[in-house]
């Protein structure tokens, strides 16, 4: 790529930070050369997290209603989904599953609650609790 | 505390972590060279392992391979420590940072909270440089950024110990001897020769110039079987090329700056004319990821056999490349 080929396209995913690449001058010759965005990588970052968001919302819409647990609207908070909330609380996925459901959510004692605070970073009255809104 | 470090923006974390930390401990070595040196190239499609349902793609060897291919070939003695104990891992860096010590920490993105948000995802191997602590915040170097930053005491000791695949385990690295002298000359003959054959001589037709090809077919597959799910998976496709942890393209153009660098500390012509033909096939990589995205947003009609050929050539591009370099 060409220093002037660099794109400067101000992505919003950047969060106004630059990062660095590496780009060549007109006789061919390498150095690093900053780029605050290209529009390109900033579409599949979005991409990326609307569909984060779209199944937040989701699971906030249908914990409001009490047909699956606030577990499963924090897991989409936290950027997480079913794999990895598997991988970081050493729960199978079908235990995670089965705590989706309110009525088993509720009842879980403090240890595995706390299992689950852990892994998403947040006090077990949060998890408890669902926001006004999502 | 007052430890001296010098922030040296880089492209990728890892090569900048350890391009970074030699230098400081008196070792100057830059980060295209720290990259090639390891032998860090590669392309790799696997469906066994998936990120939100979607196959992984790699455009580089797997995390620490950098840190552990650069210990080898420049025979720098390095101390690794991870932890089963949080406290212990934390106090262990204190330590570390009041003898004056450097050290780099592999972490978990997500929970650090300087990088900006949309960034922030569960990836756990982020390479960064903890020069210092104030009070109860670290003072740390993250070779992603253009300066210098802070991470509080909790937020940082999440980070290192986030569980998952490829958990940290707090892990702490930091130089411990470095060689006296450098044969450059053997040093880059080994690593570029080590980087042919994983690109050339794959084992498997997922890994090398062939995982390229291969990708190109499945892309074309996806279509004809599941074609509603087909724009999600070239966004994921341009995703882990482009944002994690700089991408295929970018890749591409930190080895053709290495073999640049080595090719004037050699005086090597072989080295040279592969710099410009590596720098090609970058191009080719940024413009599959252009069409892809063009094709996503629907502002070009979807066409894969038009994106398995840019794949194609990405390939074709990058074998001319290693072909100049056979019997280097």
């Amino acid at each position: 790529m060409k220093k002037e080929q660099v794109p400067q396209d101000k992505s919003h995913t950047y969060g106004g930070q630059c990062k660095l690449l590496y780009a060549t001058d007109e006789k061919g010759k390498y150095s690093s050369v900053k780029s605050n965005g290209w529009e390109v990588e900033e579409f599949a970052t979005f991409s990326a997290i609307e569909e984060i968001n779209r199944n937040r919302t989701d699971a906030w819409q249908r914990a409001k209603s009490g047909t699956t647990s606030p577990l499963e609207y924090y897991m989409y908070e936290q950027r997480m989904d079913l794999a990895i909330l598997a991988q970081t609380t050493g729960f199978f996925q079908w235990r995670i599953k089965k705590h989706f459901k309110p009525a088993a959510f509720f009842h879980l004692n403090d240890k595995a609650m706390q299992r689950y605070a852990e892994a998403l970073g947040l006090s077990i009255a949060t998890l408890k609790t669902l926001p006004e809104s999502p | 505390m007052s430890n001296d470090y010098q922030h040296r923006q880089s492209a990728h974390c890892e090569s900048g972590v350890i391009s970074g930390m030699l230098s400081h401990y008196g070792l100057s070595l830059s980060e295209p060279m720290a990259f090639g040196l390891a032998g860090a190239l590669a392309f790799a499609y696997i469906p066994l392992i998936k990120l939100s349902g979607m196959p992984l793609i790699a455009y580089r060897m797997p995390p620490r391979s950098i840190i552990k291919g650069i210990q080898k070939r420049l025979g720098i003695k390095m101390v690794y420590q991870t932890f089963r104990n949080q406290k212990k891992g934390m106090a262990e860096l204190d330590k570390m940072l009041q003898q004056g010590k450097v050290v780099g920490l592999q972490t978990s993105v997500f929970w650090l909270p300087y990088f900006p948000k949309d960034m922030r995802f569960h990836f756990n191997a982020h390479n960064l440089i903890a020069y210092d602590k104030i009070d109860n915040e670290y003072l740390i170097s993250d070779p992603v950024f253009e300066t210098v930053t802070r991470c509080e005491e909790n937020a940082l000791q999440k980070a290192r110990f986030a569980k998952g695949a490829l958990a940290a385990k707090g892990l702490m690295y930091y130089p411990e001897q470095l060689p006296d002298t450098i044969d450059y000359d053997a040093a880059i003959r080994s690593a570029v020769r080590a980087n042919y054959r994983s690109m050339m001589n794959a084992p498997l037709p997922i890994i090398g110039i062939r995982g390229i090809r291969y990708l190109g077919k499945n892309i074309i597959k996806t279509e004809k079987k599941n074609s509603a799910r087909l724009p999600l998976y070239l966004s994921h496709i341009v995703r882990m090329q482009e944002e994690i942890g700089t991408g295929g393209a970018g890749f591409r153009f930190i080895y053709g700056s290495f073999l640049q660098e080595a090719g004037e500390l050699l005086n090597n012509n072989q080295l040279r004319d592969a710099s410009s033909q590596m720098t090609e096939a970058g191009d080719e990589w940024r413009m599959f990821a252009l069409q892809a995205s063009k094709m996503c947003k629907g502002r070009k009609p979807m066409d894969t056999i038009q994106l398995a050929d840019h794949l194609n050539n990405c390939a074709d591009k990058e074998t001319i490349a290693w072909k100049t370099l056979k019997n280097f």
